[in-house]
Parts: C-alpha cells; structure tokens; sequence
C-alpha cells in the first residue's frame, strides 16, 4: 500500500440510503464520492471503465448484491464504495434487484497488494455474516470499520 | 472426498475470489477436502501437482481460460462459469461428488470441457444457465491450438529466413526443385545428400520446412484438444496432416480440429457396454474418432477444395488480359485470404507460372509484395497497440517481422486462426491494396519467393517496397479498428493475460475478448 492510504473504505464512501434510477445512476452515485475522494482521477473514464465491464456480464449476485467494478487507470488506490438501497438497484442478478451495491475500484497495473486486498474484500461478500452487518450497520463510519476490519485486520 | 478448483474471471478482482470462497465454504459445510487456485489479478499460486493427482474430482469455474489446464487431465471434471459457482457452489460441490463417483480418478477417459463429462448417467445442469457461451468456447478452443502452433511458426520461419540470409532466396528452389532466375533446379530427392546438394542454408531450410509442416496438424490437433481433451488429439493430427495433404490450408485445419473434437465429444457420450469401457480410451475413441474424421476430410473436404481451386485458376487466367491493376489487386487479395491454403496457392501458382517464360514478372512481383504484408501488417498492429493482442501474438508478433520480409506469410497464420472474422479480411484489404500498387508501378520480379532477400531481382524496387508499406500500413490500420470493434478495454486487459473469453458473448464476432 502507498504510504497516503489507509483504509480501502472510508465513510465518507459510504452511501445507506441510496435512491438510484437504474444501475447506472448507482454506479455514478458511487463513483463521484470515489471522484470526491480523490481516489478516482476521471470520473467519466473511471465510468466507462465500469461499465465495459459491467456490459460483458452483469454484476448481480444473488442474494441482493451488485458488485460493479474495474481495473482502470484512473484509479489511485485500491478503493470500495459502498451503497444500500432499500429500493434495489437491478445489477441483473437472476433472483432480483441489489439492495448492497459494492463498487470496487482498483488501480490499473497495481501492484500486488492492491489486488490481495481487493481479494480479500470479494471473498467476504459470499459471507452470510458479513453481508448481515452491513445490512444492519447504523451509519457510515460502521461500515467503513466493518468493511475495513474485515478486509485489513483493523 | 478431495477436490481441487480453478476459479476465473474477466477482470480478475471480484467473482474470482468470491467464487473460491463460496467454493470452500461450500466443499467444508458438505465434509469435503478442498483447495481453490485463484486465477485472477492478485497472481495465483499453483495447486501442489501432489494435491491434485489426490483430488478425487476437479471444479472449474472460469469464465476465462483455464491456466495449464492440462494439469489436471485425467481427472473428473465439473464446468461452469464462474457464476454458477458464486450463485450455487453447493450444487457445483455435489455435481463433483457424482463426477468423481461416477469416474474413478484414474481413469484414462479425459473429462470434457463443457460439463459435468462422461459418462452420460451423470446430471449435465452445470451446462444449463451457466457454461460460457458458444462464441466465448470457440474462441478459447481455437486460442488453444494457437498457442501450440505459434512455436512452430515462430521457428520453422525463422530458421526459413536464416537459410534464405545465408544461402540466398535460390536454396528454397535448391531443396525443392523448380526455376530460379531462369537456372532449373532438380531438387534434393535423397535426404541424405542434402548438405552436399544445397548447403548448410539447405539444411536449415530444409529444418524450418519440416517445422512448417506441422503448422496445421498441430493447430488442427490442439484445437481438438482443447475440445474433448487427449481423446481429441489423435483425430485433430491426423485430419491436420490431411487437410495438408488435401490442401486445404488453416482454414482446412480449422475445420479438422473442431470437428475432431466434436466427433470425439459425440463418441465419449455414447452410452457403451460394460465390456467395451475399458478399451474405449485406447481403442475406440481413436480409431472411430480418426476415421470419421479422415474420410470426411478426404472426401468431403478434398474434392471441393480442389474443384474450387481449378476454377479460380482458369478465372485468374481468363483475366490476365485485361486490367493488371484489377488483376494486381485480386491475386493479393487471394494470398492473404488463407495464407499458404488453397486460394493462396492458387494465386501463387499463377504468379510463378507467368515467370517460366523467363522474363521478369509484373504478377510475380505483386503476389510475394501481397505476400509479404499480411506478417508484417500483424507486426506493425501488436507494436501500435499492444493492448489489442494476447501476449502470445504480441511474441508472434515479433518474429512476424522476420518472416514477412522473407515472404513467408505463414507468420500470419496464428493471428487468423485465433480470430478470423477480424484478421483475414483486414489484411485482404492491405494485401489487395499493395498487389494493385505494384502492379501500378509495374514492379516486376524474377524470383519466385525470397522477400526483400531478393530485392536484388526486383524491377522498380522502391516503388516495390512503397507499395509493400502502403499495404502494411493499411493492413495495421484495418486491424486495429476491427480489433477494437465489439470489445472493451476491460476485455482486452483480460485476454491479455489469458487468451480468452466472457460467458456471455452470443457471437464469435463479439467473443473476441
């Protein structure tokens, strides 16, 4: 990790009461915090990033979760976003629309570790558990140490 | 029970990781062993070969080609996109315990790609929703026999190359036999006279032939493997060396590989008596699998080939009359269409029948300029964006210099093999342009092959070489929009690494990536 950073997630990241036309207008919801974060250079290039990927094969899963994400050069750092929507966003997961939306950003050419941690973060959300407590978790910051405990070990 | 598990996926950071996860989680909750080696962009750590040779069964779940498959041949195997897994490992977990059930691990009978294998008794719902689609599968069978035929090209054409630098362009005519600049060669006929007849350059051309003719049996011979595994290999060779001999080409070779593997896939599904099991991986399968394919290349595939191959040479004949430029444009068009396959050799034919005459020849002249572009216009497009190229064509791409400069258009071959639709008519379009240039320029040559080897022999060679890198530019050009067409940034990242596909892809056109 470069020095700068800290954690993949922060609350300012963090979005619980998404209200989202489509999964577009999710996707961009997300990416302008990253954008405001400074974690995204280019939001529009970051965008069109996301949904090449997303056009290849939607990134709904079942049980409520979208995981839009990109490998892009306008990424500085490894970096989720994190949206719930009561609502449902369709991610076009067979079984219905995404109430956890997860926008995962990670750096064009990043080094390895990036990668682990981004790992790391996609093997925790087929956990039952985890996706319990940010079903649950009252405010942003929760989530934020939720997310970054798991995914970091702090 | 013990599985091992390969997950993949287009970009490497999400569903590669959560379908491992989802994977153990589910191989433990049923009282499974299981290990899961994540292809994907954080690097992957092999699974220990002594692991798998204890696996009971094998899980891929890969939208994208499956790394060293070959690592797990033998064994039972369950195939699904990597959705499948994420959405439903437990069903994937219970479609390995009746695969390894149903197949004891040490049973020589491969699994096959697409599903939960042989035999038949066996539940076949991975294929339903999940297995990636059609197009995504032709392009990673078609990558695979790719891959191995690259080598071949990559050394048989240079050794070519460095026995025409050595020895001149005239060693090919010394080895095989013919006219070269108005001299008549008998050819090397006894093997064992070939240093004395022709030289070292003899024995280095005579080397790098002989790797060339393995081109299509083992493109043809991979494609069937990757198919329907070690069963496939026999069948896909055998119709490869006949589509040589039926010349027939790549594209002949193309169609052997696949249809070996289909006709072996076919066979392993056959519900057999219990008598014949064990003798079906030894016997059965190859010698059906070999035959079906043989005669349908011999006799199916051989006739057209050869009457179409009449007719074109009659019609290039009834046009040499009128407009050379016309005529320029089509016999390049013609030779980078198949590359050292039938049409090309048509035109190539043609084009050293106008030199027996022994005055220099303007159709000479066009055709090796056309011949030489299709290489060379592959080489300059993996150099402008590398990107677009898998990193065994960005490699091919290198020796693709060496080898379009020697005339050998050959070095295309991989390029158009992976990806038809977009290669052949990209460098057509370069080839046509630059055989109707010199013939323009009324570039003229008196050697039947050789490339700028023999540019020495060439009438007007600037022109010659102007009208060669217009061609190229073209060709790089036309490569680069039509690779670019219908796939994503993302997409190429992927095939970067891997070669392959995304499961949805509904066509061939759009499964390039």
């Amino acid at each position: 990790m470069p020095a700068d950073s800290g954690s993949v997630i922060t609350p300012e990241l963090v979005v619980l009461d998404l209200i989202a036309a489509d999964r577009k207008d999710a996707t961009r919801q997300l990416a302008e915090r990253l954008a405001a974060a400074g974690r995204v250079t280019d939001l529009e290039g970051f965008l069109a990033d996301v949904a090449a990927r997303e056009e290849q094969m939607p990134t709904g899963i079942e049980g409520g979760i979208g995981i839009p994400h990109a490998r892009s050069a306008h990424v500085t750092e490894a970096t989720l976003g994190f949206a719930r929507s009561a609502a449902g966003v369709d991610y076009g997961a067979p079984d219905g629309p995404a109430h956890l939306i997860f926008l995962i950003a990670a750096p064009d050419g990043g080094g390895s570790e990036h990668m682990t941690i981004l790992a790391k973060l996609a093997r925790k959300l087929v956990h039952v558990s985890f996706k319990q407590s940010l079903l649950s978790a009252a405010s942003a910051s929760d989530v934020a140490s939720i997310v970054n405990s798991e995914v970091m070990g702090r | 029970m013990r599985f091992v598990a390969v997950t993949s996926c287009p970009t490497g950071i999400a569903h590669t990781y959560m379908a491992a996860e989802a994977l153990e989680q589910a191989a433990r909750a049923a009282g499974h062993e299981i290990e899961v080696e994540t292809q994907g962009a954080a690097g992957s750590d092999p699974i220990d070969s002594s692991v798998i040779a204890a696996a009971d069964a094998v899980i891929f779940a890969a939208d994208v080609e499956v790394r060293d498959r070959e690592r797990f041949a033998g064994k039972p195997l369950v195939s699904a996109s990597v959705k499948r897994a994420v959405n439903d490992a437990p069903g994937m977990i219970v479609d390995a315990e009746r695969a390894a059930l149903s197949q004891p691990a040490h049973a020589a009978v491969l699994a096959e790609a697409a599903s939960v294998v042989n035999p038949p008794s066996v539940s076949r719902s991975t294929s339903g929703s999940a297995v990636a689609g059609a197009g995504g599968k032709l392009r990673q069978w078609l990558m695979t026999g790719v891959s191995y035929m690259i080598p071949f090209v990559a050394a048989g054409g240079i050794l070519i190359a460095l026995a025409f630098m050595i020895g001149g362009a005239v060693v090919a005519t010394k080895v095989n036999g013919g006219t070269f600049h108005g001299h008549t060669y008998p050819g090397v006929t006894d093997v064992s006279k070939l240093l004395e007849q022709s030289g070292y350059a003899g024995v280095l051309f005579k080397i790098g032939a002989t790797a060339f003719s393995m081109l299509v049996p083992i493109l043809a011979g991979y494609i069937a493997f990757a198919i329907a595994d070690r069963p496939g290999l026999v069948p896909g060779v055998v119709g490869g060396l006949l589509a040589s001999a039926v010349g027939a080409g790549f594209l002949g070779g193309l169609v052997a590989g696949l249809l070996a593997g289909g006709v072996v896939s076919v066979i392993k599904r056959q519900n057999v008596p219990k008598a014949f099991r064990g003798v079906m991986p030894v016997v059965i399968i190859p010698l059906v699998s070999t035959l079906i394919v043989g005669v349908i290349m011999l006799v199916v595939v051989g006739k057209p080939v050869a009457s179409a191959q009449t007719h074109l040479t009659s019609w290039l004949s009834s046009l040499s009359g009128t407009s050379a430029v016309l005529l320029g444009l089509l016999l390049g068009a013609m030779m980078a269409f198949d590359m050292g396959g039938p049409v090309n050799k048509v035109a190539y034919t043609f084009a050293v029948g106008t030199l027996a005459s022994g005055q220099p020849s303007s159709a000479m002249a066009a055709v090796m300029a056309a011949g030489m572009v299709p290489p060379l216009g592959l080489a300059l497009a993996t150099v402008l964006r590398p990107k677009l190229w898998t990193h065994a064509e960005r490699e091919a791409g290198e020796a693709a210099w060496l080898l379009g400069a020697s005339f050998i258009t050959e070095g295309a071959i991989p390029f158009a093999a992976a990806d038809p639709l977009r290669v052949i008519p990209s460098i057509m379009a370069g080839s046509a342009a630059t055989g109707a240039l010199s013939m323009a320029f009324d570039a003229t040559s008196r050697a039947p092959h050789g490339g700028i080897w023999v540019v020495g022999l060439i009438g007007k060679p600037v022109l010659y070489l102007l009208a060669i890198a217009i061609g190229v530019g073209i060709s790089a050009c036309c490569l680069l929009v039509a690779k670019s067409l219908g796939r994503s940034k993302v997409a190429v990242e992927q095939i970067d690494s891997t070669a392959s596909a995304s499961s949805s892809s509904p066509s061939l056109v759009k499964a390039g990536v």
